[in-house]
Protein backbone atom coordinates (compact mmCIF):
# COMPACT_ATOMS: atom_id res chain seq x y z
CA UNK A 1 0.00 0.00 0.00
CA UNK A 2 1.47 3.51 -1.43
CA UNK A 3 1.74 5.67 1.85
CA UNK A 4 1.95 9.31 0.60
CA UNK A 5 1.46 12.81 2.76
CA UNK A 6 2.06 15.41 0.95
CA UNK A 7 3.32 15.71 -2.21
CA UNK A 8 5.46 19.07 -2.83
CA UNK A 9 5.44 18.55 -6.34
CA UNK A 10 2.02 20.01 -7.65
CA UNK A 11 1.69 23.59 -8.85
CA UNK A 12 -0.77 24.45 -6.12
CA UNK A 13 1.29 23.18 -3.17
CA UNK A 14 4.65 25.14 -5.03
CA UNK A 15 2.00 28.17 -4.70
CA UNK A 16 1.42 27.26 -0.86
CA UNK A 17 4.87 26.87 0.12
CA UNK A 18 6.27 29.73 -1.93
CA UNK A 19 3.67 31.94 -0.05
CA UNK A 20 4.63 31.27 3.38
CA UNK A 21 8.30 31.57 2.46
CA UNK A 22 7.79 35.41 1.40
CA UNK A 23 5.36 35.69 4.86
CA UNK A 24 8.43 34.64 6.85
CA UNK A 25 8.65 38.07 8.00
CA UNK A 26 5.21 38.13 9.44
CA UNK A 27 6.47 35.16 11.64
CA UNK A 28 6.47 37.36 14.66
CA UNK A 29 3.27 38.95 14.18
CA UNK A 30 -0.11 37.29 15.22
CA UNK A 31 -2.80 37.12 12.63
CA UNK A 32 -4.88 40.06 11.64
CA UNK A 33 -2.19 42.15 13.48
CA UNK A 34 -2.55 45.94 13.17
CA UNK A 35 -0.32 48.46 11.89
CA UNK A 36 3.16 48.46 12.95
CA UNK A 37 3.23 50.06 16.75
CA UNK A 38 4.82 53.11 17.08
CA UNK A 39 8.55 53.36 17.38
CA UNK A 40 8.21 53.28 21.57
CA UNK A 41 6.01 50.06 21.84
CA UNK A 42 8.13 48.78 19.11
CA UNK A 43 11.71 48.90 20.55
CA UNK A 44 13.44 45.52 20.25
CA UNK A 45 15.97 46.99 22.95
CA UNK A 46 15.56 49.17 25.94
CA UNK A 47 18.09 52.22 26.02
CA UNK A 48 16.93 54.38 28.25
CA UNK A 49 18.23 55.25 31.77
CA UNK A 50 21.73 56.45 32.41
CA UNK A 51 24.82 55.23 30.93
CA UNK A 52 28.36 55.92 32.26
CA UNK A 53 31.27 56.36 29.43
CA UNK A 54 34.05 53.90 30.46
CA UNK A 55 36.99 55.15 28.71
CA UNK A 56 39.68 51.89 28.14
CA UNK A 57 40.20 53.27 24.52
CA UNK A 58 41.71 56.33 23.35
CA UNK A 59 42.46 57.33 26.64
CA UNK A 60 45.09 60.06 26.20
CA UNK A 61 43.03 61.74 23.24
CA UNK A 62 39.43 61.64 25.92
CA UNK A 63 40.78 61.98 29.09
CA UNK A 64 42.95 64.74 29.16
CA UNK A 65 43.73 67.32 26.71
CA UNK A 66 45.85 65.73 23.68
CA UNK A 67 49.01 67.40 22.41
CA UNK A 68 48.75 69.88 19.20
CA UNK A 69 49.44 68.26 16.46
CA UNK A 70 48.33 64.64 17.65
CA UNK A 71 46.72 62.99 15.02
CA UNK A 72 46.75 59.57 15.38
CA UNK A 73 44.18 57.49 13.49
CA UNK A 74 42.54 60.12 12.20
CA UNK A 75 42.31 59.35 8.20
CA UNK A 76 42.05 63.42 7.49
CA UNK A 77 42.82 64.84 4.49
CA UNK A 78 45.45 67.32 3.33
CA UNK A 79 43.01 70.27 3.88
CA UNK A 80 42.19 68.58 7.23
CA UNK A 81 45.73 68.66 7.73
CA UNK A 82 45.81 72.71 7.39
CA UNK A 83 42.65 73.20 8.97
CA UNK A 84 44.07 71.45 12.51
CA UNK A 85 47.32 73.01 12.57
CA UNK A 86 45.66 76.57 12.95
CA UNK A 87 44.64 75.08 15.84
CA UNK A 88 46.33 76.21 19.44
CA UNK A 89 44.59 76.22 22.81
CA UNK A 90 42.38 78.87 23.93
CA UNK A 91 42.01 80.01 20.41
CA UNK A 92 38.34 78.87 19.76
CA UNK A 93 35.23 81.40 20.86
CA UNK A 94 33.15 77.89 20.47
CA UNK A 95 34.34 75.58 23.41
CA UNK A 96 31.71 73.63 22.30
CA UNK A 97 33.18 72.60 19.06
CA UNK A 98 33.94 68.93 20.26
CA UNK A 99 30.70 68.06 21.98
CA UNK A 100 29.25 67.83 18.77
CA UNK A 101 27.37 64.92 17.40
CA UNK A 102 30.32 63.04 15.87
CA UNK A 103 32.40 63.43 18.58
CA UNK A 104 30.04 63.39 21.47
CA UNK A 105 29.79 59.69 22.62
CA UNK A 106 33.83 59.92 22.64
CA UNK A 107 33.51 62.38 25.93
CA UNK A 108 33.88 60.65 29.20
CA UNK A 109 30.33 61.40 30.69
CA UNK A 110 26.82 60.65 31.62
CA UNK A 111 24.44 59.19 29.28
CA UNK A 112 20.38 59.91 30.35
CA UNK A 113 18.10 58.40 27.20
CA UNK A 114 14.43 59.11 27.76
CA UNK A 115 11.40 58.88 25.40
CA UNK A 116 10.51 62.02 24.74
CA UNK A 117 7.03 61.21 22.94
CA UNK A 118 5.84 57.45 21.37
CA UNK A 119 8.45 58.30 18.35
CA UNK A 120 11.20 60.30 19.92
CA UNK A 121 14.22 59.81 22.02
CA UNK A 122 16.05 61.90 23.43
CA UNK A 123 20.12 61.54 25.11
CA UNK A 124 21.45 63.85 26.93
CA UNK A 125 24.47 64.03 28.29
CA UNK A 126 25.90 65.49 31.79
CA UNK A 127 29.11 66.46 29.66
CA UNK A 128 28.86 69.80 27.49
CA UNK A 129 25.14 69.06 28.43
CA UNK A 130 24.25 68.63 25.09
CA UNK A 131 20.92 66.97 23.98
CA UNK A 132 20.53 64.84 20.99
CA UNK A 133 17.11 64.27 19.53
CA UNK A 134 16.00 61.15 17.37
CA UNK A 135 13.35 61.25 15.20
CA UNK A 136 11.43 57.75 14.26
CA UNK A 137 8.94 57.47 11.42
CA UNK A 138 8.83 59.61 8.45
CA UNK A 139 9.94 62.97 10.27
CA UNK A 140 11.49 65.39 7.96
CA UNK A 141 14.34 68.08 9.05
CA UNK A 142 12.89 71.41 8.81
CA UNK A 143 14.73 73.99 7.18
CA UNK A 144 17.24 76.13 8.90
CA UNK A 145 20.88 76.49 10.04
CA UNK A 146 23.39 73.71 10.47
CA UNK A 147 23.66 72.61 14.15
CA UNK A 148 26.01 71.11 16.69
CA UNK A 149 23.98 67.53 17.42
CA UNK A 150 22.17 67.80 13.34
CA UNK A 151 18.92 66.67 12.60
CA UNK A 152 19.03 62.97 13.40
CA UNK A 153 16.64 60.10 12.31
CA UNK A 154 16.19 56.70 13.21
CA UNK A 155 15.06 53.06 13.00
CA UNK A 156 14.85 49.62 15.05
CA UNK A 157 17.04 47.67 12.73
CA UNK A 158 16.85 43.36 13.11
CA UNK A 159 18.62 40.80 10.23
CA UNK A 160 15.47 38.56 10.63
CA UNK A 161 12.00 39.10 12.67
CA UNK A 162 11.76 38.42 15.55
CA UNK A 163 9.98 34.28 16.11
CA UNK A 164 9.25 32.40 18.42
CA UNK A 165 12.71 30.85 19.41
CA UNK A 166 14.89 33.78 18.11
CA UNK A 167 15.06 37.03 21.41
CA UNK A 168 13.85 40.17 20.36
CA UNK A 169 16.99 42.29 20.24
CA UNK A 170 17.40 44.37 17.09
CA UNK A 171 19.98 47.87 17.05
CA UNK A 172 19.17 51.43 16.84
CA UNK A 173 20.43 52.94 13.88
CA UNK A 174 20.67 56.30 13.56
CA UNK A 175 21.32 59.13 10.85
CA UNK A 176 22.34 62.31 11.15
CA UNK A 177 23.17 65.10 9.11
CA UNK A 178 23.05 69.16 8.97
CA UNK A 179 25.93 69.52 11.53
CA UNK A 180 27.67 72.57 12.14
CA UNK A 181 31.38 72.02 11.90
CA UNK A 182 33.66 70.90 14.66
CA UNK A 183 36.07 69.08 16.15
CA UNK A 184 36.35 65.24 16.08
CA UNK A 185 38.93 65.48 18.84
CA UNK A 186 39.88 68.44 21.43
CA UNK A 187 42.84 69.25 19.63
CA UNK A 188 41.72 70.79 16.56
CA UNK A 189 40.69 67.53 14.13
CA UNK A 190 38.12 68.82 12.10
CA UNK A 191 35.26 68.16 10.47
CA UNK A 192 32.76 69.80 8.34
CA UNK A 193 29.23 70.91 7.80
CA UNK A 194 29.10 68.75 5.35
CA UNK A 195 30.01 65.90 7.47
CA UNK A 196 27.05 63.11 7.76
CA UNK A 197 26.89 60.41 10.62
CA UNK A 198 25.50 57.04 10.97
CA UNK A 199 25.47 55.19 14.34
CA UNK A 200 24.42 52.17 15.59
CA UNK A 201 23.63 51.10 18.72
CA UNK A 202 23.50 47.19 20.39
CA UNK A 203 23.30 46.09 24.28
CA UNK A 204 25.34 43.45 25.23
CA UNK A 205 25.15 41.44 28.07
CA UNK A 206 28.24 41.61 30.26
CA UNK A 207 29.48 38.20 32.18
CA UNK A 208 28.59 39.81 35.48
CA UNK A 209 24.43 40.19 33.97
CA UNK A 210 25.37 43.95 33.94
CA UNK A 211 24.17 45.70 30.62
CA UNK A 212 26.54 47.52 28.19
CA UNK A 213 25.76 50.54 25.69
CA UNK A 214 27.61 50.06 22.07
CA UNK A 215 27.91 52.99 19.79
CA UNK A 216 29.70 52.06 16.42
CA UNK A 217 30.07 56.03 15.14
CA UNK A 218 30.93 56.59 11.31
CA UNK A 219 31.85 59.98 10.39
CA UNK A 220 31.62 60.46 6.48
CA UNK A 221 33.12 63.85 5.94
CA UNK A 222 33.92 65.05 1.95
CA UNK A 223 36.03 67.57 3.04
CA UNK A 224 38.67 66.46 5.72
CA UNK A 225 38.43 62.92 5.51
CA UNK A 226 39.57 60.37 3.15
CA UNK A 227 37.48 57.62 4.21
CA UNK A 228 34.83 56.95 6.95
CA UNK A 229 35.89 57.49 10.10
CA UNK A 230 34.76 54.64 12.67
CA UNK A 231 35.33 54.46 16.04
CA UNK A 232 33.11 52.17 18.99
CA UNK A 233 32.51 53.68 22.11
CA UNK A 234 30.64 51.63 25.69
CA UNK A 235 28.93 52.73 28.28
CA UNK A 236 27.87 50.54 31.56
CA UNK A 237 23.63 51.06 32.63
CA UNK A 238 23.65 52.81 35.98
CA UNK A 239 21.42 52.13 38.49
CA UNK A 240 20.38 55.73 39.02
CA UNK A 241 21.49 59.12 38.58
CA UNK A 242 24.77 59.10 40.92
CA UNK A 243 27.32 60.50 39.08
CA UNK A 244 25.35 63.08 36.85
CA UNK A 245 27.04 65.44 36.83
CA UNK A 246 26.13 68.47 34.44
CA UNK A 247 29.09 70.62 33.43
CA UNK A 248 29.57 73.54 30.76
CA UNK A 249 31.74 72.60 27.67
CA UNK A 250 35.41 72.89 27.93
CA UNK A 251 37.65 73.89 25.01
CA UNK A 252 41.00 73.01 27.01
CA UNK A 253 40.17 70.50 29.09
CA UNK B 1 -5.34 22.94 12.07
CA UNK B 2 -5.39 24.21 8.69
CA UNK B 3 -2.97 22.91 6.43
CA UNK B 4 -1.77 26.87 5.69
CA UNK B 5 -1.83 27.10 9.84
CA UNK B 6 0.62 24.03 10.08
CA UNK B 7 3.10 24.77 7.69
CA UNK B 8 3.70 28.21 8.89
CA UNK B 9 3.94 27.08 11.94
CA UNK B 10 6.87 24.36 10.94
CA UNK B 11 8.60 27.04 8.86
CA UNK B 12 8.60 29.80 11.45
CA UNK B 13 9.69 27.45 14.22
CA UNK B 14 12.58 26.11 11.54
CA UNK B 15 13.72 30.04 11.50
CA UNK B 16 16.77 29.62 13.65
CA UNK B 17 18.71 27.50 11.86
CA UNK B 18 17.85 28.88 8.38
CA UNK B 19 18.82 32.08 9.45
CA UNK B 20 21.70 32.52 11.91
CA UNK B 21 23.82 35.84 10.85
CA UNK B 22 25.78 35.10 8.26
CA UNK B 23 29.79 36.47 9.66
CA UNK B 24 31.94 34.58 6.76
CA UNK B 25 34.07 37.03 4.88
CA UNK B 26 37.34 39.54 4.96
CA UNK B 27 36.94 42.22 7.58
CA UNK B 28 39.55 44.48 7.55
CA UNK B 29 40.33 46.27 10.55
CA UNK B 30 39.80 49.82 11.30
CA UNK B 31 41.98 50.84 13.44
CA UNK B 32 40.86 54.36 13.88
CA UNK B 33 40.95 54.39 18.12
CA UNK B 34 44.11 53.18 20.07
CA UNK B 35 45.79 52.89 16.41
CA UNK B 36 49.42 53.61 18.02
CA UNK B 37 48.84 51.01 20.52
CA UNK B 38 47.58 48.35 18.27
CA UNK B 39 49.96 49.28 15.42
CA UNK B 40 53.39 49.98 16.30
CA UNK B 41 52.21 49.49 20.38
CA UNK B 42 51.77 51.11 23.17
CA UNK B 43 54.42 53.40 25.16
CA UNK B 44 55.96 51.68 27.73
CA UNK B 45 54.26 51.68 31.57
CA UNK B 46 51.11 53.09 29.85
CA UNK B 47 48.00 51.04 31.34
CA UNK B 48 45.59 54.03 31.79
CA UNK B 49 42.32 52.87 31.19
CA UNK B 50 43.08 48.93 32.30
CA UNK B 51 41.40 47.77 35.38
CA UNK B 52 44.84 46.18 37.48
CA UNK B 53 44.80 45.43 40.51
CA UNK B 54 47.86 45.36 42.53
CA UNK B 55 49.17 42.08 40.91
CA UNK B 56 48.77 43.18 37.91
CA UNK B 57 50.48 46.01 38.44
CA UNK B 58 53.30 44.87 40.33
CA UNK B 59 53.56 41.99 37.17
CA UNK B 60 53.70 44.67 34.40
CA UNK B 61 56.20 46.52 36.09
CA UNK B 62 58.72 43.51 35.88
CA UNK B 63 57.87 43.29 32.32
CA UNK B 64 61.08 44.10 30.05
CA UNK B 65 60.43 44.51 26.68
CA UNK B 66 63.55 41.89 25.76
CA UNK B 67 61.30 38.93 27.68
CA UNK B 68 59.87 38.27 24.17
CA UNK B 69 63.31 37.95 22.53
CA UNK B 70 64.39 35.06 24.36
CA UNK B 71 64.45 32.37 22.41
CA UNK B 72 61.34 30.63 24.22
CA UNK B 73 59.50 33.64 23.68
CA UNK B 74 59.93 34.27 20.49
CA UNK B 75 57.34 32.54 19.20
CA UNK B 76 54.80 33.36 22.29
CA UNK B 77 51.51 32.77 21.11
CA UNK B 78 49.46 35.76 22.35
CA UNK B 79 45.90 34.79 23.59
CA UNK B 80 42.63 35.74 21.50
CA UNK B 81 42.59 38.96 23.34
CA UNK B 82 45.18 39.66 20.36
CA UNK B 83 42.37 40.80 18.78
CA UNK B 84 41.50 43.53 20.29
CA UNK B 85 45.28 44.44 21.25
CA UNK B 86 46.66 44.03 17.88
CA UNK B 87 45.65 45.68 14.62
CA UNK B 88 44.92 42.80 12.39
CA UNK B 89 41.97 42.14 10.23
CA UNK B 90 40.06 38.82 10.48
CA UNK B 91 38.96 36.41 8.11
CA UNK B 92 35.82 34.71 9.14
CA UNK B 93 34.39 31.34 7.79
CA UNK B 94 32.09 28.85 8.99
CA UNK B 95 32.66 24.83 9.74
CA UNK B 96 29.23 22.91 8.66
CA UNK B 97 28.50 19.38 9.08
CA UNK B 98 28.71 17.54 6.19
CA UNK B 99 25.90 15.23 6.97
CA UNK B 100 22.91 18.05 8.49
CA UNK B 101 24.75 21.19 6.78
CA UNK B 102 24.25 22.64 10.51
CA UNK B 103 27.12 25.16 11.30
CA UNK B 104 29.40 23.25 13.94
CA UNK B 105 31.84 26.18 14.26
CA UNK B 106 32.68 29.56 13.39
CA UNK B 107 36.55 29.96 12.66
CA UNK B 108 38.36 33.18 13.30
CA UNK B 109 41.52 32.37 10.70
CA UNK B 110 44.49 32.81 12.90
CA UNK B 111 47.77 34.84 12.07
CA UNK B 112 51.55 34.62 12.81
CA UNK B 113 51.60 35.08 16.57
CA UNK B 114 47.47 33.81 17.14
CA UNK B 115 46.34 30.71 16.36
CA UNK B 116 42.83 30.54 15.12
CA UNK B 117 39.59 31.28 16.99
CA UNK B 118 37.23 28.16 16.60
CA UNK B 119 33.99 29.25 18.48
CA UNK B 120 31.83 25.16 18.60
CA UNK B 121 28.08 26.19 18.32
CA UNK B 122 27.25 22.50 18.76
CA UNK B 123 26.91 22.15 22.22
CA UNK B 124 29.80 21.20 23.14
CA UNK B 125 30.81 21.33 27.08
CA UNK B 126 34.00 23.72 28.01
CA UNK B 127 36.17 20.86 29.46
CA UNK B 128 37.16 20.09 32.84
CA UNK B 129 39.20 22.77 34.46
CA UNK B 130 42.01 20.70 35.27
CA UNK B 131 42.36 20.82 31.31
CA UNK B 132 45.44 21.60 30.20
CA UNK B 133 45.62 25.41 29.29
CA UNK B 134 47.14 26.90 25.77
CA UNK B 135 47.21 30.08 24.02
CA UNK B 136 43.72 29.37 21.84
CA UNK B 137 42.06 28.41 24.37
CA UNK B 138 38.39 26.89 24.20
CA UNK B 139 35.68 28.80 22.81
CA UNK B 140 32.18 28.19 22.31
CA UNK B 141 29.30 30.47 20.75
CA UNK B 142 25.70 30.85 20.57
CA UNK B 143 23.32 33.06 19.09
CA UNK B 144 21.54 36.14 21.25
CA UNK B 145 19.42 37.17 18.75
CA UNK B 146 21.44 38.83 15.88
CA UNK B 147 24.13 38.83 17.88
CA UNK B 148 27.26 35.68 18.58
CA UNK B 149 28.24 35.46 21.75
CA UNK B 150 31.85 33.80 22.30
CA UNK B 151 33.35 32.20 25.55
CA UNK B 152 37.09 31.49 25.43
CA UNK B 153 38.39 29.84 28.57
CA UNK B 154 41.42 27.71 28.95
CA UNK B 155 43.88 30.26 27.64
CA UNK B 156 47.57 30.39 28.98
CA UNK B 157 48.78 33.63 30.48
CA UNK B 158 49.60 36.30 28.07
CA UNK B 159 49.34 40.35 28.03
CA UNK B 160 45.99 42.32 27.16
CA UNK B 161 48.28 45.11 26.61
CA UNK B 162 51.46 44.98 24.38
CA UNK B 163 53.28 46.31 27.28
CA UNK B 164 52.95 44.19 30.16
CA UNK B 165 50.02 43.87 31.19
CA UNK B 166 49.34 40.70 31.55
CA UNK B 167 46.27 38.41 31.66
CA UNK B 168 46.24 34.73 33.97
CA UNK B 169 45.70 31.18 33.12
CA UNK B 170 42.25 32.03 35.28
CA UNK B 171 40.74 34.58 32.98
CA UNK B 172 37.65 34.19 30.54
CA UNK B 173 37.61 36.10 27.30
CA UNK B 174 33.78 37.27 26.31
CA UNK B 175 33.49 38.04 22.60
CA UNK B 176 30.79 39.36 20.69
CA UNK B 177 29.74 39.99 17.59
CA UNK B 178 27.66 42.95 16.25
CA UNK B 179 26.99 42.62 12.48
CA UNK B 180 25.14 45.36 10.72
CA UNK B 181 25.58 44.97 6.64
CA UNK B 182 29.11 45.85 6.10
CA UNK B 183 29.90 46.83 9.54
CA UNK B 184 30.79 44.61 11.80
CA UNK B 185 31.88 45.69 15.31
CA UNK B 186 33.35 43.22 18.57
CA UNK B 187 32.86 43.84 22.06
CA UNK B 188 35.59 41.98 23.60
CA UNK B 189 35.40 41.65 27.58
CA UNK B 190 38.01 40.28 29.62
CA UNK B 191 38.02 38.89 32.90
CA UNK B 192 40.42 37.67 35.30
CA UNK B 193 39.96 37.36 38.74
CA UNK B 194 43.82 37.24 39.56
CA UNK B 195 45.18 40.64 37.74
CA UNK B 196 41.89 42.68 37.24
CA UNK B 197 39.42 44.09 39.80
CA UNK B 198 36.69 44.59 36.68
CA UNK B 199 36.20 43.67 32.94
CA UNK B 200 38.30 44.92 30.58
CA UNK B 201 36.21 46.02 27.43
CA UNK B 202 37.27 46.76 24.32
CA UNK B 203 35.44 47.48 20.93
CA UNK B 204 36.77 47.36 17.72
CA UNK B 205 35.00 47.63 14.10
CA UNK B 206 35.57 45.97 11.10
CA UNK B 207 34.48 46.58 7.10
CA UNK B 208 33.84 43.85 4.99
CA UNK B 209 35.86 43.64 2.04
CA UNK B 210 36.28 41.82 -1.18
CA UNK B 211 40.11 41.91 -1.00
CA UNK B 212 40.96 38.64 0.87
CA UNK B 213 42.30 38.44 4.33
CA UNK B 214 44.98 35.71 4.97
CA UNK B 215 43.76 33.47 7.99
CA UNK B 216 47.74 33.11 9.08
CA UNK B 217 50.77 35.18 8.44
CA UNK B 218 54.34 33.73 7.66
CA UNK B 219 55.39 31.44 10.29
CA UNK B 220 57.11 32.10 13.63
CA UNK B 221 60.61 31.85 13.12
CA UNK B 222 62.78 31.17 16.73
CA UNK B 223 66.33 33.26 16.04
CA UNK B 224 68.99 34.28 18.26
CA UNK B 225 68.12 37.70 19.13
CA UNK B 226 71.20 38.34 21.75
CA UNK B 227 69.06 37.29 25.03
CA UNK B 228 72.05 35.42 27.03
CA UNK B 229 70.75 31.82 27.58
CA UNK B 230 69.64 31.24 30.98
CA UNK B 231 68.48 35.07 31.58
CA UNK B 232 65.16 36.56 31.57
CA UNK B 233 64.84 40.47 31.20
CA UNK B 234 62.53 41.69 34.25
CA UNK B 235 62.56 44.53 36.30
CA UNK B 236 63.00 44.32 39.77
CA UNK B 237 60.52 46.52 41.68
CA UNK B 238 60.90 49.85 42.19
CA UNK B 239 63.57 49.88 39.05
CA UNK B 240 61.26 50.08 36.26
CA UNK B 241 62.84 52.90 34.32
CA UNK B 242 59.74 53.68 32.21
CA UNK B 243 57.80 54.39 35.20
CA UNK B 244 57.62 58.65 34.62
CA UNK B 245 56.93 57.46 30.51
CA UNK B 246 53.56 59.09 29.74
CA UNK B 247 54.64 62.07 32.72
CA UNK B 248 57.31 62.86 30.30
CA UNK B 249 55.26 62.41 26.70
CA UNK B 250 52.12 63.82 27.93
CA UNK B 251 51.86 65.09 31.25
CA UNK B 252 49.89 62.51 32.12
CA UNK B 253 50.16 61.94 35.87
CA UNK B 254 51.96 58.95 37.55
CA UNK B 255 48.75 57.82 39.06
CA UNK B 256 46.98 57.51 35.98
CA UNK B 257 49.43 55.65 33.83
CA UNK B 258 49.86 52.96 36.50
CA UNK B 259 45.97 52.58 35.80
CA UNK B 260 43.16 51.05 37.90
CA UNK B 261 39.53 50.74 37.40
CA UNK B 262 39.10 54.34 38.33
CA UNK B 263 41.25 55.70 35.55
CA UNK B 264 38.04 54.51 33.32
CA UNK B 265 35.67 56.80 34.79
CA UNK B 266 34.70 60.03 33.87
CA UNK B 267 35.18 61.42 37.12
CA UNK B 268 38.78 60.34 37.59
CA UNK B 269 39.36 63.46 35.59
CA UNK B 270 38.24 65.14 38.44
CA UNK B 271 41.70 63.85 40.63
CA UNK B 272 43.70 64.51 37.71
CA UNK B 273 42.32 68.07 36.32
CA UNK B 274 44.97 70.16 38.83
CA UNK B 275 47.80 68.20 38.19
CA UNK B 276 47.60 68.09 34.02
CA UNK B 277 49.29 70.43 32.24
CA UNK B 278 48.82 70.65 28.47
CA UNK B 279 51.51 68.82 26.40
CA UNK B 280 53.83 70.44 23.98
CA UNK B 281 53.07 70.11 20.06
CA UNK B 282 53.30 66.71 19.17
CA UNK B 283 57.20 65.96 17.88
CA UNK B 284 56.94 62.01 17.08
CA UNK B 285 54.34 59.51 16.66
CA UNK B 286 51.64 62.05 15.31
CA UNK B 287 49.52 60.34 12.90
CA UNK B 288 50.89 63.20 10.86
CA UNK B 289 54.13 64.46 9.94
CA UNK B 290 54.90 66.95 12.46
CA UNK B 291 54.64 70.68 11.66
CA UNK B 292 57.15 71.99 9.07
CA UNK B 293 58.20 69.02 8.14
CA UNK B 294 55.94 68.76 5.14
Amino acid sequence: MRHQIFSWATPRNAVFIAAILLGLPLCAQPPGSAPPPVAKAAAPIDLTGYWVSIVTEDWRYRMVMPAGGDYQGVPMTAAALKVAREWAPGKDADACKAYGAPALLRVPERLHITWQDDQTLRMDTDAGKQTRIFHFGDWKAPAGPHTLQGDSTAQWEFHRPPGPSIPRNGSLKVSTANLKAGYLRKNGVPYSENATLTEYFDLVKEASGSMLLVATVVVTDPIYLREPFIVSSHFRKQTSNAGWNPAECSANW
Amino acid sequence: MTRLGFFTMLVCAALPALAEIDLSGSWTSKNHEDAMERGAGPNPDDWAGLPFNASGRAKALSFSQSTISMPERICWFQTQWHIAAGPFSLKIWSQADPVTGKVLAWVVGGWETRAPMTIWMDGRPHPSKNAPHDQTGFTTGAWNGDELVATTTHIKSGYIRRNGAASSDQATITTHFLRHGDLMTLALEMDDPVYLTEPYILTRSYMLTAIPVDSAGPPCITGDEGVESGTVPHYLPGKNPFIDEMTKIYNIPREAAMGGAETMYPEFRDKIKEKFTPPAPCKRNCGAPPVGQN
